[in-house]
Parts: C-alpha cells; sequence; structure tokens
C-alpha cells in the first residue's frame, strides 16, 4: 500500500504549486486594476467555463482520491474484508491499555486496530520516528472505532492520542509501540 | 504638543462625537469592543504561539488550554459578531433607506455580547475551564478535570452571547419587514421572499421576472442571519445541556454522562457550528464583497442574478456539510461522509469560487482604480479565501482526511488564513471604508501606518498559516503540546508572523486612536445629542 507520506508529499507539491499561482495572479490583478485597460465586456462563455471548471475539481478530487489513496476503499469497505490480525486497544482516564506491550505485525498483513473508549473522546494515531503521521482516527465513547491498516515497510511506531480530552491527555504517548517486521517469511506469505 | 493634542482631540481635531447619530454611535461602539476582543484573541494568540516553542514557566499547561478555549470563542463571538452585528445593523437600515427597527434593541446586542464575552472569558481564566470551543462530549462535563462553577459561568457566558445574538436577527428581520410611523404599508411579504433569493430563483423559472425589493448585499445578510439564528438556538440547546450537568453536580447529582451519545452530540454541535464557518461567514462575507465591489467602482454587480442563487445554494450547502468534521470518525455512516462530507461540501468550492469571480470581474470592468485601502483590504481577504477555501476542499476528502485531521495543517492554511486574511481583511476594509460615514468626515492620521497595517496583515497571517501548514504535514497535531521542540522550526516561523500580525494590529489601532483621540473614543460611549432615528446627520 502506497505509505501516508508520499500522499502528503503529492499535497504538499500540488498546494504549493496552487499558491503560487494565486499569489501571482492576485499581484498580477492588483498591479493592471490600477491601470487603464482595454474596453469590453467579459465574455460569458468564459464565465460558464469558469463554473465548469469549479465543478469538475469539485467533484473529480473524490473520484482521483479514490482510485488513487489505496486507505480509501479500503476503510469503506473494512467490515467486508477479513483482517490477517486485530489488535483491540481499550483507552481510559487517559491511558492506552495495549493488548501486549508491543503490537508486531508483519509486512502485508491487514491489520485491525479496535480501539474502545471507557470514557472520554480520543483519538488514535500511528507516527514514526520523525514524528510524521502514518495514520488517525477518532475514538467516540459507546461507539466501535476501528481501522484496518497495511504496513509494506519495516517500521517503529508510536501511538499518540489525535483527539483533545483535556490537559491530562497531553501526554497520551505510548512510544514505539508498534513493530512492522518485513522478514523474508512475511513477503513469501503475501505473494 | 501636536501629538499630544492629537492624541486627546483626533488628527486635526475633526472628529466631534457630539455631531453623532444615536445609529453612528451604536455602531462605532460595536466596531470599538470588536477590536477590544481582536486584542484579547491577538495577544491570546501570541502566548499560544510562543508556548508552542517552549512552554513558559509561569503558564501551567491547565492554562494553555484554557487559552485555546477562549481564544477561538472570543474571536468569533467577542469580535467578528460584535464588528459584523455592528455594521450590519447600519448597512441594512442604510441601504433600505428606512430606520433601524430599534435602535434600543442593538444596544442590547451589543452590551450582552460585550459582557458575555467578558464572563466567559473570566471563568476560563480565573478557573482554567478548557473543554475546547468544541465541547467534545462528556469534556465539558468532565468535574475531574475542570471546576464545575467556572464551567458554569463558561456557559453563562456563552448563553449571554446567544441572548445578544438573538435580539440582532429579530432587529435584522423586523427592520426588513415593518413599516415605519407614516410610510406606505411594507410589501414584507415580496421584502423578505427577495431577502431570501426565493425571487430570484423563481425568476429563473418565469418569462416575466417579478423585481426585487432588496438589493444584493441586504439579501446576503438576511440569509446568513438566518444561520446566524439557527446557529444561536443550538448553541443555546448545548449550553443548557451542559449546564443540567453543572448544576446537578453542584446540587450533589452525578448523572450518567452516558445517557448522551457522543457521536450523536458531535453530529449536532458540527452541525450548527457550520452554520457559522460555512454559513453565516461565507454568506457575509461574499455580501460585502459585492456592496464594497459596487461602491469602490460604482457599477452594478457582474452577473447580480447569478450572485443571488449562489447565496441561497450557499445557505442551504451550510445545513448539508457538517460530516466534514467526522471524516474520521469510523462510527459515522459512510453515505454521510461520502455525500455530506465531500460531495456537497465540494459545492462551497462552486459557491465561493463564484462570489470571488464575480466580485475582481466587477472591479476589473471599472479600472483603472485607486488604490485606496478599502481596495487594498478587499483584494486581501479574495486572496485569503482563495487560499483557505482550497485548503479546506483537501481535507474534506476521506483519504487525505486521514493524514490531516486534527493536524496543524486545518488549523493553519485552512482556518487561520481564512479567518485572518479572508475574513478579517475584508471586514478591515468595510471599516476603512465607513470610516468617513460613520465619524462625519474624521481624518484618517496616517496613510503609512494604514500601508504598514496592510502588509503585516497579509504577511502575517499567509505566512503564519503556511508555516502552520507545513507543520501540520510533518505530523505536527493541533490541540497538544510538544515539549522536545519537535517542530520548533515551524513554531519558530510561525511565531515570528504572528508578531506581525501583532504589530499590524497595533499599529491600526494606534491610527484609529489618533484619528478620533481619546476624547473621540469616550464621545461614543456617550448618549448622542442628536434626538433623531436616522443613521446620519441631517448635514451629511
Amino acid at each position: 500500500m502506497v505509505d501516508s507520506s508520499t500522499v502528503l508529499y503529492g499535497q504538499t507539491l500540488a498546494y504549493t504549486f496552487y499558491c503560487l499561482a494565486i499569489l501571482s495572479l492576485m499581484g498580477w490583478f492588483a498591479f493592471k486594476i490600477t491601470r487603464k485597460g482595454k474596453e469590453g465586456k467579459i465574455k460569458n462563455t468564459l464565465f460558464y467555463s469558469y463554473v465548469t471548471l469549479l465543478i469538475v475539481l469539485g467533484v473529480s478530487l473524490h473520484i482521483v482520491t479514490y482510485n488513487t489513496i489505496p486507505w480509501t476503499p479500503i476503510d469503506l469497505n473494512r467490515t467486508e474484508i477479513n483482517p490477517d490480525k486485530v489488535f483491540n486497544i481499550t483507552v481510559e482516564k487517559h491511558h492506552f491499555i495495549l493488548p501486549q506491550e508491543k503490537l508486531t505485525i508483519a509486512c502485508h498483513d491487514k491489520v485491525l486496530f479496535n480501539v474502545t473508549s471507557n470514557d472520554l473522546t480520543y483519538g488514535f494515531g500511528l507516527f514514526r520516528q520523525d514524528n510524521s503521521m502514518v495514520f488517525q482516527m477518532q475514538v467516540v465513547p459507546g461507539h466501535k472505532n476501528d481501522i484496518l491498516w497495511q504496513f509494506d515497510k519495516s517500521g517503529v511506531y508510536t501511538i499518540r492520542s489525535t483527539e483533545y480530552s483535556g490537559p491530562e491527555g497531553v501526554n497520551m504517548i505510548v512510544k514505539d509501540a508498534v513493530v512492522v517486521s518485513c522478514d523474508q517469511a512475511s513477503t513469501i506469505n503475501h505473494q | 504638543m501636536y501629538f499630544i493634542q492629537t492624541l486627546i482631540k483626533g488628527e486635526d481635531g475633526l472628529f466631534k462625537p457630539n455631531t453623532l447619530t444615536s445609529m453612528q454611535k451604536l455602531t462605532l461602539r460595536f466596531v470599538v469592543v470588536g477590536l477590544f476582543y481582536y486584542a484579547f484573541a491577538v495577544i491570546e494568540g501570541m502566548i499560544m504561539r510562543i508556548y508552542e516553542i517552549q512552554p513558559i514557566p509561569f503558564i501551567e499547561s491547565k492554562q494553555f488550554f484554557a487559552i485555546m478555549t477562549a481564544h477561538p470563542l472570543v474571536g468569533i463571538f467577542g469580535s467578528t459578531y460584535s464588528i459584523v452585528f455592528g455594521a450590519f445593523l447600519f448597512l441594512v437600515p442604510f441601504l433600505m433607506k428606512k430606520p433601524l427597527w430599534s435602535i434600543k434593541l442593538g444596544n442590547w446586542t451589543l452590551w450582552l455580547i460585550a459582557i458575555g464575552t467578558f464572563v466567559f472569558w473570566s471563568a476560563g481564566f480565573l478557573t482554567h475551564y478548557a473543554p475546547l470551543y468544541t465541547l467534545y462530549w462528556p469534556l465539558p462535563a468532565d468535574f475531574t478535570q475542570f471546576s464545575v462553577i467556572g464551567g458554569t459561568f463558561f456557559i453563562i457566558g456563552i448563553a449571554v452571547v446567544m441572548l445578544g445574538t438573538v435580539f440582532f436577527v429579530i432587529n435584522i428581520f423586523k427592520t426588513l419587514t415593518y413599516t415605519p410611523e407614516g410610510w406606505e404599508k411594507q410589501p414584507s411579504g415580496a421584502i423578505l421572499k427577495s431577502a431570501l433569493g426565493i425571487t430570484a430563483v423563481a425568476n429563473l423559472f418565469r418569462r416575466k421576472k417579478k423585481d426585487q425589493h432588496v438589493s444584493l448585499p441586504v439579501a446576503a445578510i438576511a440569509q446568513g442571519t438566518v444561520d446566524v439564528a439557527f446557529n444561536s438556538a443550538i448553541i443555546l440547546f448545548t449550553g443548557i445541556l451542559i449546564l443540567i450537568y453543572m448544576v446537578a453536580a453542584l446540587l450533589g447529582f452525578d448523572l450518567k454522562s452516558t445517557a448522551i451519545d457522543a457521536l450523536l452530540y458531535k453530529n449536532w454541535f458540527w452541525w450548527g457550528l457550520d452554520l457559522v464557518a460555512d454559513g453565516l461567514v461565507l454568506i457575509f462575507v461574499a455580501g460585502t464583497w459585492y456592496l464594497l465591489a459596487t461602491l469602490i467602482t460604482g457599477k452594478k454587480l457582474y452577473m447580480e442574478n447569478v450572485a443571488r442563487i449562489a447565496l441561497l445554494i450557499e445557505l442551504v450547502v451550510s445545513w448539508t456539510v457538517w460530516s466534514h468534521h467526522l471524516l474520521s470518525d469510523q462510527a459515522q455512516p459512510n453515505i454521510l461522509k461520502i455525500v455530506s462530507g465531500e460531495m456537497v461540501t465540494a459545492f462551497e468550492l462552486i459557491t465561493q469560487g463564484l462570489a470571488f469571480f464575480i466580485t475582481l470581474y466587477t472591479l476589473w470592468s471599472a479600472r483603472p482604480l485607486k488604490m485606496t485601502n478599502p481596495l487594498k483590504f478587499l483584494l486581501g481577504g479574495l486572496l485569503g479565501f482563495a487560499l483557505a477555501v482550497p485548503a479546506g476542499i483537501m481535507q474534506a476528502d476521506i483519504g487525505l482526511n486521514r493524514i490531516l485531521h486534527n493536524t496543524q495543517w486545518v488549523i493553519g492554511p485552512h482556518v487561520h488564513v481564512a479567518v485572518l486574511v479572508g475574513l478579517a481583511m475584508t471586514l478591515y476594509s468595510a471599516i476603512y471604508f465607513l470610516f468617513p460615514i460613520l465619524t462625519n468626515g474624521a481624518k484618517l492620521y496616517s496613510q503609512k501606518l494604514a500601508n504598514f497595517h496592510f502588509w503585516a496583515q497579509l504577511a502575517g497571517g499567509v505566512g503564519m498559516g503556511a508555516f502552520m501548514g507545513m507543520a501540520g504535514l510533518h505530523g505536527m497535531l493541533r490541540r497538544s503540546l510538544y515539549v522536545n521542540g519537535e517542530f520548533n522550526t515551524y513554531m519558530i516561523l510561525a511565531a515570528l508572523c504572528g508578531a506581525l500580525l501583532l504589530f499590524g494590529f497595533l499599529a491600526f489601532f494606534f491610527n484609529i486612536v489618533m484619528s478620533v483621540g481619546l476624547n473621540g473614543v469616550l464621545g461614543i460611549f456617550m448618549p448622542s445629542k442628536l434626538k433623531t432615528k436616522d443613521l446620519l446627520p441631517p448635514s451629511q
């Protein structure tokens, strides 16, 4: 599965390019409107083409992301997918209660993180050693909160609550709690 | 000597509060209160900016989160509501050419918002009540973390603000539809249909188009006020719910927090709050852009009927987009995530995109234009939303939300650029435009300070949003603390930009005080000597 850092990199490029374009457009506009220009009405075709472009952009974004971001269809259809491993995690009084000290995962396994809150609304996120985010979800009390994920490379990840639950929630960090191992055996199993 | 004289009497002694009507004073009072709370929000913001680099020793983390709780509420209710309500209570009568229905009710709105904001701010400051503005259930009623008394006063403060807001709603709609004494009976039904965009939509299907009874900016104000009304009802209801738990706790009863479904509460809350963020803000801003564009150029708005229809679409869209806040809530039904969270939310790209184009073209058609303060701030406001809306559309995608939700991306490039560049610069444009009208010709003290204000607001707002966004893309969460300097490079740069925003505001504040003088600021709060319901004195 494409790593989330790759998706973020693509988004960074796209948004940066867009920002530079719009800053340039507005700078040019501000310069030009203080100067006399050619008389003449704008063609309505330009206006309606612009509206069509906005509609296409708005709709196509989600179609494109559905077809290119692999965890989107997995997330929407996760009840129909059999996970290779399930971790049942409880959160209570600002503590994560893990089923074991280290959650070990083999590469390419489909892993279901099933997180239950016994009191407040929390978050559940996995972070790399450089603090970048792999994924996150909200953990709402009284409801099922599960996420299916597939890891394609070795790594050690920290669990952190990604939702504010009061000042005491700031330290809800379980360092190096998830270990993903891509040894030869796990690679062969999934081929 | 000149400096002291100007500080006391204003630039050239031109501002004479004795010549102001009750309506001018009411509007200026709203502006003073709004700027007072903007100062609060900016200072609180700078404290948080510094704290995110390095926790400040004499401020505990509980206080930090209490500041974070108060900050958006002071900014939205204390500052923005004050400035916007003040402007609209003046503009609706101005554009309808009829008196405001009740100046007394307008003053009630002013003082209820001012006092209510101070009450909830104080409760947070003194007791560190800190469930954040999101109030995710059952955190507001978590008395192991928060003081019950503090929470009670916090909620009472919010309720007082909402009462003032309800009075504003009543005043606006009564002003639209009432018949002033001695006037010919007003066609209130037709006025309301025009104001709510119904006539514009119906005209699409009519061969013989009906005339509009209200101008486009008044229609924007009316439709945005519908969302103001709904939002105040939801906030009041939510406040009463939380208050029940607090009063029970004070009386020694421990009500089960599980009696309230946390996910349902979250849906309800975000439905209500999006009436502000995706409803009234966008509608009011679009209406203000249209008004400023027509006033600056003296020309008719391009594609006015399309603009009217787009406003009504935006109003309806604002009722249906709330699920974009719940894309990472796994128990939220998929159909709501896809339809409400993604598809309908994408409509905002279209409605705001239309407002952007229509405003720009109207300005373009009138060139050459002089780059006045209202025009440059209007362009800044347009740029702000052009940057912030696509950032919001990106995070309102199921796939991208998985890696963006609750990161600094959301609060940086989206929220703060929208608020500090998009919204604030639009409001400043209106303030600079209305300043000579509201003050009967007072002179701005310094154009250099106004120029500095513009560039500091623009660079500070865009820069701060950008560096927060970069931190978010690298994994920095919002609503959290990092004590080991993990994101310090970005946070230092964001703080420098935040400082620019602070200096820009101080420049503006100083400029305004020197323009009207301290006597003038005090004089605004004295009763008017002119016994008239008219907006402007007879000589204007």
